[in-house]
């Protein structure tokens, strides 16, 4: 058999030229990411990780409305000035229940995933209103409605429900409810329960008082109590430094 | 004219031919071309056996390229190539060239690092580092704070006490401000005494027969100031109750009112809404005790270590 490959083959058969572009270009996305459903290690068996509360998705679902990301990334990568400044390099497991998943390099502020904690409440709420007022060198836009803005808590079950049925465990069912009882415990599974969000979102609302105004629910109180949980929920002090390694 | 003609003599075309004489040349790749893509097919099979790069069942071929360190237990450990691993030897080599200070830091009580010239060189650079990662937010860069928010570090004025082991205390375990509500006890009449009382402790323009009011009901059980701010009015430092006679300002922000009236007013408005506020988050998880105890020297050195 006489094959003579010629390029105008391609080029000439405009069908051929479109599946054959459409395969080398998929190879770089599909050599990269396949793997990873098939590999046990890829998300970190690690303690701690649970869904947000109702209160704590209502404050990323405003993150994600106010464009947050699009300078700040929440994915601490395993440099040493990386470390230094932020703390633990980020795991794949502490972002299992975010969708969509707030990774990224470009920093036009710094990286956010384990600010919870870093700061008081109320420097929050002062920072988000009037950044200038905190960070005189900061070029972050003033986000004054937050604080001015009642929270709308009574969607929160739609959301709860539409994040389930992507994979988030947020129960619906008895059955379910007991599984969380027994994976995150009794007072997690409970804020974690539909029926309840929009209760256990008030109680947390009014307990935690994010933004030092008990007058009512804002969005403040619920974007702070996003924050205030990013990074926070994997205890490092229980692991060795080198817990990990063994993951990549 | 004749080098067109040359080449439409020896390279084909690819048969169209547009308005009349418009031919497209069928050009093969260039040779340098074609060599370099085979020599990035060779330079990609040694990538892939040096390092980590074929999955395999539930698992990965680690690849030939290892990386040494030592863990937080001591253990000298190896393992194939990775961003992890890498981190852990770079954070090896970072700590040896800082281990003597931290050593020493950790080894030397703090009146001796603070006589002593070499480390007071290595507190001012690692401190400032630490200090401007980690409290400048709310501190700012130079430790001078927010009125209204965020004490000033570079006075002598000290909420919690500015000794060594009392700045330890703060930055450890952190702090929490507080200060009752008076608007719903006292009426708006007592407050504006006890507020020109205040400012007459600090010498502040006020209202001498409200302030005489004033100190009568600083002491009284009715308002019962001196609970917590004392008989003196001088603040104690276990609670971080503020000195309220040395004209320096936090919450009140006294210094920003341009008259005597407004200055009262300011510290009017702290008396009948109280404080719940005045966090400092605890560092103790967050930085190690090596750290802790740099800032604890940095903070001192600021200014107003006692």
């Amino acid at each position: 058999m006489n094959f003579n490959f010629k390029h105008e083959w391609i080029e000439t058969n405009i069908g051929l030229l479109a599946v054959l572009t459409m395969l080398a270009i998929s190879v770089g996305g599909l050599v990269e990411i396949t793997p990873l459903f098939f590999i046990d290690k890829t998300i970190e068996k690690v303690d701690g990780v649970r869904p947000y509360t109702p209160l704590e998705q209502r404050g990323r679902d405003i993150y994600q409305r106010e464009g947050c990301y699009l300078c700040h990334s929440q994915m601490i990568r395993p440099f040493r000035d990386e470390k230094l400044r932020y703390g633990h390099y980020s795991l794949a497991a502490e972002s299992q229940y975010d969708h969509p998943f707030q990774w990224g390099s470009k920093r036009t502020g710094p990286d956010l995933a384990r600010v919870g904690g870093k700061y008081s409440n109320e420097w929050h709420v002062q920072h988000l209103t009037a950044p200038r007022s905190m960070v005189p060198e900061s070029v972050m836009p003033n986000y004054p409605w937050l604080k001015a803005t009642p929270l709308d808590t009574s969607d929160i079950a739609e959301r709860m429900k539409a994040l389930r049925k992507v994979g988030v465990p947020y129960s619906l069912t008895d059955a379910e409810y007991k599984a969380n009882v027994a994976k995150f415990g009794e007072t997690v599974a409970k804020q974690l329960h539909i029926p309840n969000a929009q209760q256990s979102l008030i109680e947390q609302a009014n307990f935690g008082n994010y933004d030092g105004d008990r007058s009512g629910i804002s969005e403040m109180d619920a974007l702070v109590a996003y924050l205030q949980v990013l990074g926070t929920m994997v205890d490092f002090g229980k692991y060795k430094d080198d817990a990990f390694v063994n993951d990549r | 004219m004749s080098e067109q003609k040359l080449q439409s003599q020896t390279v084909q075309t690819t048969g169209h031919a547009w308005d009349g004489d418009l031919q497209e040349y069928n050009n093969p790749l260039p040779v340098w071309w074609v060599y370099t893509f085979y020599v990035t097919v060779v330079f990609a099979l040694v990538y892939w056996t040096i390092y980590p790069s074929w999955p395999f069942g539930k698992g990965w071929i680690g690849g030939l390229s290892n990386i040494t360190y030592v863990n937080s237990d001591g253990e000298t450990k190896t393992h194939s190539w990775n961003t992890r691993a890498l981190l852990l030897e770079d954070m090896n080599r970072a700590a040896i060239a800082q281990k003597p200070y931290f050593d020493k830091v950790a080894a030397m009580s703090y009146a001796q690092i603070a006589k002593d010239p070499d480390m007071n060189g290595f507190i001012l650079s690692a401190g400032k580092a630490l200090f401007s990662d980690n409290c400048a937010p709310c501190h700012q860069a130079g430790g001078q704070g927010v009125v209204g928010f965020f004490p000033n570090l570079t006075d002598d004025d000290w909420l919690y006490g500015g000794s060594f082991d009392k700045i330890h205390e703060t930055i450890t375990g952190g702090r929490h401000g507080y200060m009752p509500t008076f608007s719903e006890v006292l009426s708006p009449e007592q407050i504006d005494q006890l507020a020109n009382y205040v400012a007459s402790l600090s010498g502040i323009g006020h209202d001498a027969t409200k302030a005489a009011a004033g100190n009568v009901l600083f002491h009284s059980e009715t308002a019962a100031c001196y609970y917590c701010h004392g008989a003196d009015a001088k603040g104690r430092k276990e609670i971080g109750s503020a000195n309220l006679t040395d004209n320096i300002w936090l919450w009140a922000n006294v210094p920003a009112a341009s008259s005597a009236e407004g200055k009262v007013a300011a510290i009017r408005s702290v008396i009948a809404s109280g404080l719940n506020k005045g966090v400092m988050p605890a560092w103790a998880g967050r930085l190690s005790p090596e750290q802790i105890k740099v800032l604890t020297v940095y903070v001192h050195e600021l200014g107003g270590g006692q």
